[in-house]
């Protein structure tokens, strides 16, 4: 460790910086031919008309800090704003004694070089955004590294703000969460633009578990809908741990989110979940990995689809099952409610195992909402624009309560009412789908 | 004019007509048993006055208080007075019934009026206690995983909320062990008075000596054949169908069950 309050980056950071540059040139623009990308817009070439984000004006920081409200109590937490920290609250004194890490990563280069150099993207991406990681790798300065120590359990979550605001600008936000042998600890991402602009948001969250640890992730996408979004969230479950991730797609002209799980421990477990809510013409791509690399290891992911007008929604997910992965239990299950005849959701649920001592399932189903359970809610005489929210809403609450943390449940449950509420506004007259319409046409949607 | 007058009512599903020309009156105030053979559209009759999108009305009219209300959405039937109790009620899942309730209730307040809180929860733990329902009732989602006597207490705590001045009560008594029969029916006693009128649809006349009627209705083939006071339902029991069908001139072929047509 090294005791210098330099903030300037490291020789060896700013090495790895120049790599993943020359990595990014080399790597070729996944296209829809990648199987990787399959039923995602063409990608967009266009990353250069994008500005490394530049800090924002005083006007903006107050807006952006008095936004970023959790609602519940934590142990810590922090706001960023294009690229700058705005504020940021440190774990107590009880904690920092027993040795936890909370430190925005330009404080932590400085202080941490070793648990940077040994885990910051330690975890290979390999769902088809390899060249995203790299410009991810290539530009981040800012974010949370998050170190628990062994035994040590934090039982109020700890959160981080990201806000991205202005014309073309790019942010890179990055959470490391490090989470030693039989610690807890819960953290959740809220990614958040101010005003309307087009924006590029390339976003990374490792997650490290430990050996009989736990782990519970909120990574909360709601950018506006003129920006386009890569969330790349990488798992790794040692031994009898356990991951609990929800990944949220509010916002976003075109988010992606990769999501990956290595159990790599025995008896590890992972609870994947995912939760979108789509309108006018967003486009959330999901690809999922459950990587089963070691015996008696346990994944379900839930992810749950809500698209309304002509939103799209792709998963893509596999259940790969090593040959050492004996009496693996792995469950994969996506389901799409479609508000609209234009909504899609395209579903590409997959299993490839390599023993046959496992018990796994995968299943996607799409429809509408049930004729008959509408009937019945307009029968009590509520309206129907309002039976089909509570429908949609009721839709969504399955994931909530497999996702079960209360407190950041009920941050969420206002979060997506407010974008039912963004939705209905929407839907008030056909000038306002117009000129939804002619925004999109200036904005090709499809991911970057 | 406080009743709901049905005029010669013709409905069909799939094409097929299965309401013949049905007259019936049902005064605010009373209780009314329409009971019939399977087959016969009694449920159907539950659900064209409810609005339900898969059958249509081909002639007639269904009056409530003097307004013809087949032109009107399902809801604004229902924020007019009617509430169907259901024979298979829908479950709801991730809706709990607190939040269902409340939003019947809201959409039954004038623009901008908001629920007291306190009062609605007061008031919907009394009629749930009334009804032998857990109060933990109010955080399940609605009808999700519940039995069927818990489906039934949850219509009738539904009705007990809303306060109709019109309900039909379709099959209420089906699925019911004697226990759940007795509570459910107590939960409609209670309800009954000058300011309900209510339409209880069943195959069965075990259900009526819960809840007594003041008329009867006999229903074969989409038109009421035949009304009497309640111990024609007794005579039904004693006697089966099959006399009532001749004496009104038609034949002893019962068509598929209602639940077919559902």
């Amino acid at each position: 460790m090294t005791t210098s309050t330099d903030n300037a980056p490291a020789q060896w950071w700013l090495q790895c910086q120049r790599a993943a540059a020359a990595r990014f040139a080399a790597l070729p623009m996944p296209g829809r031919q990648d199987p990787n990308w399959r039923f995602a817009g063409a990608p967009d070439a266009d990353l250069a008309s994008y500005q490394p984000a530049a800090g924002l004006g005083e006007a903006e920081r107050e807006q952006a800090l008095a936004a970023s409200d959790n609602a519940f109590a934590t142990a810590g937490g922090a706001v960023f704003g294009n690229e700058q920290l705005l504020s940021f609250t440190a774990a107590d004194d009880a904690l920092a004694k027993q040795g936890v890490i909370f430190e925005p990563l330009t404080v932590a280069l400085a202080r941490h070089p070793d648990l940077l150099q040994k885990h910051f993207m330690s975890q290979p991406v390999a769902l088809g955004s390899e060249k995203f990681a790299a410009l991810h790798r290539a530009n981040c300065n800012h974010g949370i590294l998050l170190y628990v120590p062994a035994k040590v359990r934090i039982t109020l979550p700890l959160t981080a703000w990201h806000w991205l605001a202005g014309d073309r600008q790019a942010v890179f936000p990055h959470t490391l969460i490090i989470a030693e042998a039989g610690s807890e600890v819960t953290f959740a991402d809220f990614y958040r633009s101010l005003g309307t602009a087009p924006g590029l948001a390339v976003s990374v969250t490792d997650l490290l578990v430990g050996a009989g640890a736990r782990v519970t992730y909120l990574g909360c996408q709601d950018w506006n809908e003129q920006v386009r979004s890569c969330h790349l969230n990488a798992i790794s479950v040692g031994r009898d741990a356990g991951a609990k991730t929800l990944n949220c797609n509010l916002g976003g002209a075109s988010a992606r989110v990769e999501s990956h799980s290595r159990l790599t421990g025995v008896g590890a477990r992972s609870e994947m979940l995912g939760l979108s809510v789509g309108h006018g013409a967003q486009e959330f791509d999901q690809r999922t990995r459950q990587d089963h690399r070691a015996p008696r290891t346990w994944s379900d992911l839930l992810y749950k689809n809500i698209l309304n007008h002509r939103a799209k929604a792709v998963f893509a997910g596999l259940i790969k099952v090593a040959p050492g992965a004996p009496q693996t239990d792995a469950y994969q299950t996506n389901r799409n409610l479609l508000l609209s005849d234009e909504a899609e959701a395209d579903s590409m649920p997959g299993l490839e195992i390599a023993n046959d001592d496992v018990k796994c399932s995968h299943g996607a189903t799409t429809g509408q909402i049930d004729p008959e359970a509408l009937f019945y809610l307009l029968q009590r005489g509520i309206p129907r624009h309002e039976a089909d929210y509570l429908l949609a809403v009721g839709f969504t609450e399955e994931v909530l309560a497999r996702f079960g943390h209360d407190p950041i449940n009920t941050r969420l449950r206002a979060m997506i009412a407010d974008k039912f509420r963004r939705g209905k506004r929407r839907q008030v007259g056909p000038a306002d789908d117009a000129a939804a319409g002619s925004a999109n046409a200036r904005h090709p949607q499809h991911p970057v | 004019m406080s009743r709901i007058e049905i005029r010669n009512l013709h409905a069909s599903v799939a094409g097929r007509e299965i309401l013949q020309g049905l007259n019936l009156v049902l005064p605010w105030g009373e209780v009314h048993a329409l009971m019939g053979p399977n087959g016969s559209g009694k449920s159907t009759l539950s659900k064209v006055m409810a609005g339900h999108p898969d059958y249509a009305v081909t002639a007639g009219e269904v009056l409530l208080d003097g307004e013809n209300i087949l032109a009107m959405e399902p809801d604004e039937r229902a924020r007019k007075g009617l509430f169907m109790a259901f024979q298979y009620p829908s479950e709801i899942p991730g809706v709990t019934i607190a939040n269902f309730i409340r939003a019947a209730l809201q959409a039954r307040l004038p623009e901008g009026g908001e629920l007291d809180a306190v009062e609605f929860y007061q008031t919907l733990y009394q009629k749930m206690d009334e009804l032998e329902m857990d109060r933990a009732f109010t955080a399940r989602a609605v009808n999700d995983g519940f039995s069927g006597g818990e489906k039934k207490r949850n219509e009738i705590l539904q009705m007990a909320m809303l306060n109709p001045a019109y309900a039909v009560l379709d099959e209420t008594d089906s699925g019911l062990d004697i226990d759940a029969l007795r509570i459910v029916a107590d939960g409609v006693n209670r309800l009954r008075g000058p300011h309900l009128g209510a339409l209880v649809i069943t195959h069965y006349q075990r259900l009526l000596n819960y809840i007594v009627p003041d008329h009867v209705h006999v229903m074969v083939q989409g038109r009421i054949v035949r009304s009497g006071g309640k111990e024609l339902a007794l005579e039904l029991e004693a006697r089966g169908y099959d006399w009532i069908i001749k004496e009104a001139g038609l034949t002893v072929t019962p068509e598929p069950a209602d639940g077919a047509a559902r």
